[in-house]
Parts: C-alpha cells; sequence; structure tokens
C-alpha cells in the first residue's frame, strides 16, 4: 500500500500517448501545432512559418509537450510537458525568454492576463507560479524560483485558465473537480482563497474555458470523461446547464460505436461572441456544436459538423479577432512511431459564430487549397502534404485514439500485486537503492 | 452518483445488537492502524453536497412525512471531526451542542461500521439523545468538498492524527497548507478548527501551517480556556485516552478561520 496513486500517474506516464494541441493568437496573427517536442509556428501576418530562437540556455523540448497556451495580450506564449520544462515565448521576437525547469512533469500551462506571471501544474496536482517580470522583460532575478501557490490534493490538473477579468484561476482535474481560486495582488504567497468548486461531473474533467472575454459576465464551460458538457455560474459554483452529448451522439452514431469510454470529452472551444462552443469527441469524426445561451443559461445542441473518416481532432482553438476555428489530429508516443512519423492534419472551419445559429446548413470546412496561405501553412503545421504518408500515421492515430484517451485519463486501478511490481519495476527507486 | 450510508445503514448481527441499545464491541471491528489516504476509493462518494442524504444520517431532524404548510429550513452539518477513529469525540460532543448535527469523516471501512452501530446502540438506548451525530466513511483528504458547502463549518476537529513521520509522507499529513485552503473554504468566517496530538514534531507541523495561512489566527489563551470544547480534545477520543493512560504528553493548536487581508 506505499504507493501511491500520483506517484503511479507520475511512472505510467512516460509511455503515454500524447496528443496533438493547437492554439491560436488571440488577435489572429499565428497558429500554434505543438506535437511530441515539437512546437510549429505559422505566422498569418507575414505568411511564413516562424523560426523559433531557443536560446536563453539551449534546452529544448525533448518530450511530449503536454500544455500550450498565448497570453491574453498575444505578447506571450507558453509550452510545458513531459520533459519538466516550462518554456516562455515571446512572440513579436520569437525567443524564448524564460526555461522554468519543473520538478515534476507538467500536465498544464497559463499566462496571468497582465503577463506578469506563468503558472504551471505539476502530476502531483501542484500549480506553481514564476514571476516574469514588467510586460514579460527578460530582465528577472536569477533566484526566482517557481512558488507552489495551489493544490489539488493528488490529482493531476488537465486544465488551467485564468477568468477573463483576470480575478480568478480555475483549475480541473481528473477527480473530477473545478476549482475556482481568488489569484491574488501576490500571488507568491499563494492563492489560498477559493471561491468555488464546482462540482457535478462524475468522471474526470479533460478541459475547462471561459466564455465572452469581452463582457463582464462571463461563464465556465467544462467537457469530460463523462460524455457531458457543463455550463457553471463560477462565482457560485452552480451547475447552470449540462449538454449531454452522449445522448445527442447516440443518435448519430451506430449501436456499436457508441460504447461509454470513447464518447469523453477531448477538448472545448467557444467561439469569440460566446454564443457557440465546439466540442471535439474521442470518437468522433468532425466536431459538435453547441449554442450556448447566456442569458437563459442554456447549452443546448445545435449541429454537427462532419469531417472525413478518419479524422478526429484531438485539439480545438479560436482567436477573439478571427471567425475560425482551428482543429488539429495528430499524437505521439504511440508504440512504434518514429519521430519521422510526427504528422499532423489540420481542418478549418470558417465562420465560427452565431450565424451559425440560424443557418440550416452545416459549414463547409476549408478545402486544402482555401486554408489562409495554403500549402506553405499546412506543410509548416503538419509537417508533410503527402496524402498518402498522412492518411497512414493519421490511420494509426486514430486506432490509438479510439483506446488511449479513455485510458490516458482515467485513474489507473491497479491490483495489489500490479502495484508490487510496478514499486519494483521503477527506475527511480532502483537508481537510489 | 450514489448516497451515502449513514448511521441507520450498516448491517449484519452487531444491527440487531445495537438496535437493542447494546453497544457494538471493538475487537468485532478490528482493522489494519494505517490506511493510505492516497490509494483510490471504492466507497461513494457524493457528487456535490447537495447529493448528501442528511435523513438518512440524522432522520430525527428529516422526517419522512412533512407536515404540510411553512417549513423551516433543513438543519445543515456544522461540525466536521476529521479522522475520527472509533467516534468518542462524536459522543462527547453531542450532549454539548444537541442543536448541531455533527459528522465523522473516517477512512477506515470497519471503524465507520463500528462508530455507526455505536451511534445507533446509543441512539436506542437514550431516547431523544444523538440523533445529532453521524459518520461517514470516505478519504477527507479528497472529498471534503464534495461533503460541504462554502462556510458550512462553524467547527474542525482533527485530534491525533496519523503522523506520516517521513519527510516524502509530509503530504499525506491532513493538515497542510494545501488543505487548508479547502478546510478554509468549507468554514464559516469566525469558525474554529482544532489540532491536537501527542507527537510533538507533528504538533509543531500543525501549529506553523496554520500560523503561514492567511485565512487562519491563533486563538487567544483566554478564549481556549473558556472553550468547553477545548477540555473534549485530551479526553474524549480513544487515542486521547490512551496517550493520557500512557502519561504523554499532548500538543494542540487552535486556530480561527479569517476573512483575507489583502495588503
Ligand atoms: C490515530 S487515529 C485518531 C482517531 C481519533 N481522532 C482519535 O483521536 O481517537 C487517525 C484516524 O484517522 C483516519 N484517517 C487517516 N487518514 C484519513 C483520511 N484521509 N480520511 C479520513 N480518515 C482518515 C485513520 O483511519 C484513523 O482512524
Amino acid at each position: 500500500m506505499e504507493d501511491t496513486a500520483v506517484e503511479e500517474a507520475e511512472v505510467s506516464g512516460a509511455a503515454e500517448f500524447a496528443p496533438a494541441l493547437i492554439a491560436a493568437h488571440p488577435h489572429g496573427n499565428s497558429v500554434a501545432v505543438a506535437i511530441g517536442p515539437e512546437l510549429r509556428v505559422f505566422d498569418l501576418k507575414a505568411g511564413s512559418p516562424v523560426l523559433l530562437s531557443d536560446d536563453c540556455d539551449g534546452r529544448s523540448h525533448s518530450d511530449a509537450i503536454r500544455a500550450i497556451c498565448f497570453s491574453v495580450s498575444g505578447a506571450l506564449f507558453a509550452s510545458a510537458g513531459d520533459d519538466k520544462l516550462v518554456k516562455v515565448w515571446k512572440t513579436d521576437s520569437c525567443r524564448c525568454i524564460r526555461t522554468i525547469t519543473s520538478e515534476k512533469r507538467v500536465s498544464a500551462v497559463a499566462i496571468s492576463n497582465d503577463d506578469l506571471y506563468v503558472t504551471f501544474a505539476d502530476k502531483f496536482g501542484v500549480v506553481w507560479l514564476v514571476t516574469l517580470g514588467e510586460d514579460g522583460t527578460e530582465q528577472v532575478s536569477v533566484d526566482n524560483k517557481p512558488v507552489p501557490i495551489l493544490g489539488h490534493y493528488c490529482s493531476i490538473i488537465t486544465s488551467m485558465k485564468f477568468s477573463p477579468d483576470g480575478r480568478f484561476i480555475a483549475t480541473a482535474d481528473r477527480d473530477f473537480k473545478i476549482r475556482v481560486t481568488l489569484f491574488p495582488k501576490n500571488p507568491l504567497k499563494g492563492a489560498h482563497e477559493i471561491q468555488s468548486f464546482c462540482l457535478g461531473h462524475t468522471d474526470f474533467v479533460s478541459c475547462i474555458a471561459f466564455t465572452s472575454m469581452s463582457e463582464n459576465q462571463s461563464f465556465l464551460i467544462s467537457g469530460g470523461g463523462d460524455s457531458t458538457v457543463r455550463l457553471w455560474d463560477y462565482i457560485n459554483g452552480c451547475l447552470l446547464d449540462t449538454c449531454q452529448v452522449r445522448d445527442k451522439m447516440g443518435e448519430l452514431l451506430e449501436p456499436n460505436e457508441t460504447d461509454d469510454s470513447s464518447l469523453a470529452i477531448a477538448d472545448i472551444c467557444p467561439s469569440n461572441d460566446g454564443s457557440l462552443v465546439a466540442v471535439a469527441i474521442q470518437s468522433f469524426t468532425g466536431v459538435m456544436l453547441l449554442a450556448c445561451d447566456v442569458v437563459e443559461k442554456k447549452l443546448s445542441f445545435l449541429k454537427v459538423i462532419t469531417m472525413e473518416k478518419s479524422y478526429i481532432p484531438t485539439s480545438l482553438a479560436s482567436s477573439f479577432s478571427s471567425e475560425l476555428l482551428w482543429t488539429v489530429m495528430g499524437a505521439s508516443n504511440m508504440p512504434n512511431q518514429a519521430s519521422s512519423q510526427l504528422l499532423t492534419r489540420l481542418r478549418i472551419v470558417p465562420c465560427f459564430q452565431k450565424d451559425l445559429i440560424s443557418s440550416n446548413n452545416s459549414p463547409a470546412i476549408l478545402e486544402d487549397s482555401e486554408v489562409p496561405h495554403g500549402e506553405k501553412f499546412l506543410l509548416a503545421l503538419q509537417g508533410s502534404l503527402d496524402i498518402v504518408k498522412q492518411e497512414e500515421v493519421l490511420a494509426s492515430v486514430l486506432a490509438a485514439l479510439k483506446v488511449s484517451m479513455h485510458k490516458m485519463l482515467v485513474k489507473k486501478h491497479y491490483s495489489e500485486e500490479r502495484r508490487e511490481q510496478r514499486k519494483r519495476g521503477r527506475n527511480d527507486k532502483k537508481i537510489k537503492n | 452518483m450514489t448516497r451515502t450510508n449513514g448511521a441507520s445503514g450498516g448491517g449484519g448481527q452487531q444491527q440487531q445488537a445495537s438496535a437493542a441499545g447494546k453497544l457494538p464491541r471493538k475487537r468485532f471491528y478490528r482493522a489494519r492502524a494505517h490506511s493510505n489516504p492516497l490509494s483510490d476509493s471504492h466507497f461513494p462518494v457524493p457528487v456535490s453536497p447537495d447529493e448528501v442524504d442528511l435523513s438518512q444520517h440524522y432522520p430525527r431532524y428529516f422526517p419522512a412525512d412533512k407536515g404540510g404548510g411553512e417549513e423551516p429550513p433543513p438543519p445543515r452539518i456544522r461540525f466536521a471531526d476529521v479522522g475520527c477513529g472509533f467516534g468518542g469525540l462524536l459522543v462527547g460532543l453531542s450532549p454539548l451542542f444537541p442543536d448541531t448535527l455533527m459528522i465523522g469523516m473516517e477512512l477506515r471501512d470497519k471503524v465507520t461500521e463500528y462508530v455507526k452501530e455505536r451511534i445507533l446502540a446509543l441512539r436506542a438506548s437514550n431516547p431523544g439523545q444523538y440523533d445529532n451525530i453521524s459518520v461517514v466513511r470516505t478519504n477527507s483528504m479528497k472529498y471534503i468538498p464534495n461533503y460541504f458547502r462554502k462556510a458550512q463549518l462553524t467547527k474542525m476537529f482533527f485530534l491525533f492524527p496519523d503522523p506520516h513521520f517521513k519527510e516524502k509522507n509530509h503530504r499525506r499529513r491532513v493538515i497542510s497548507t494545501q488543505l487548508l485552503d479547502e478546510y478554509a473554504y468549507v468554514m464559516e468566517v469566525g469558525g474554529i478548527i482544532y489540532t491536537i496530538t501527542d507527537v510533538e514534531e507533528l504538533g509543531e507541523w500543525m501549529r506553523s501551517c496554520l500560523e503561514k495561512h492567511p485565512l487562519f489566527e491563533a486563538v487567544p489563551d483566554e478564549e481556549i480556556k473558556a472553550d468547553p470544547v477545548v477540555k473534549l480534545l485530551s479526553t474524549a477520543t480513544e487515542e486521547s485516552q490512551k496517550v493520557a493512560r500512557n502519561g504523554g504528553q499532548t500538543f494542540h493548536a487552535i486556530f480561527r478561520r479569517i476573512s483575507l487581508q489583502e495588503e
């Protein structure tokens, strides 16, 4: 009984399938894709791939990136993952300004709305904070070590976001918990005052997002392993509405395609006007759109956008300025995967805004030729334009996705015997002995 | 998800014994000395505080046949004894605060069963008493927010918690900066947290965690002396009695939940 759930997660993390991620610059300047240890950024203004210069102290990502984000201002970008590195980049110079080493693997990252702090969550469920200095300048004292500011007791944090007004930091975990904490003026002393817990999910929470970045009132949206998307009044921790994605999918899919585990919500992305939520579902080849009525406080099924048979998005993104929904499919850490196979596929949905609610047609997905900057863009972010090669890789991603996503997120229940075995097999213990 | 069983649940031959007012015998409920608070649970956990079925725990306060007309708002649990062990504190507190609902939280299954039977037996042999105490099997380190709403509790007790001596196991301690955030959340401003231990090192640890925490402040000595609850800390529980029998020293830290002062 010595070993612990968290330690288990820590150990098993090594070979865990890592989905490709996508993030969009808030003003539409660029789009970033992470797959495995690779970070690919495309400058939409210049129409060219960005050459990242990783020169602050030479350490580049060497293992799967698990979290990426742009700051609200668009000035900064952060990436973090299994190599225990948290890297902060300036978007104008494309330079890495900070590389922070975490003691444990990193599962989530966020930048405060004023660009002053980066926060990251480790595999013990602890959130750490590092000061970035004024406007993310590069002058920061050396003794600026990460300080722990809050923790989810022994549960891995899957998603971390700042509220639009910057007053709160929300964290979601694999134990169906969402915690909303006041982000204090001086966060170096910790974020101790919990505003609310948003409790209602009956399985892991995989993603959270705040709606309406511009208006005063905002809501929290979450998706989880229980195949629901939920709308929260996060100030009071009240569940406002629940959309049962499983029921909807049941109507759309063949009966044999819908076992419970395969309908976990993989990602959610609100539109910039807050009226829509795009939902990626673990085994659904497309995106589900929900209408989010913030007056009636309702979240209702709108339509699905089906994509090609082999395409299941692993991550979604949008920016405030444009009406595009960016989606990516890809994965690393799959068995027998060579690094040359770090290919992704991108699919872009135009007009991701409230007009979709009244229109009867499903929006068309952009053809490769209609994508901004076309082949140049796709080559940079996908890694290849070779359809045949891509199909091959994506087929294996598809197969892995169907089983791994859920396995990746649910806590492992080991038998006593197996636990002992794993303990004996642990490398860190072997080294010490 | 699932409902939690209150003191009225439980089963087996002991149930009959306690219904007849006989106290359950501890030897039927022998259990492993320690449980690992981090291992995954195999007991039901309420999805949120709304799902905690108080009528199972405190049937006298939640009569099945409502008389119609204006109902006063149902009472809420106000005291929590975290890691309650065999329940001595609840039994001691019950007559002191007869109108306050209290719950013990205990991780060990057999020990929880014992406390359930003990309460049922006490209720049976003392009609009209001990209706305000109950117990739940849970991992308090993970599920406190599933049981209590914000600012719901007025007292929390941590009596003789497991010491977890090794440094790498300190994060298993029930008092830590991180967990105090959650305790502060479920406690009302002005509420009091009571801790006591016979392990000096742990006593210092709990005190220093509380002193460092911006949402707690030490209760002044005069107040501690006047608080009728304090005497129970070192006398009411099974562990405290064991310590007293062996003439051991105890170390307490008693702090008040305050609101945050932003400089
Ligand atoms: C040393 S005993 C003290 C019991 C009681 N408070 C007394 O003074 O007699 C500590 C108790 O805490 C329980 N415990 C430990 N970790 C716990 C957890 N995470 N949640 C609930 N109970 C826990 C143990 O099972 C044990 O019964």
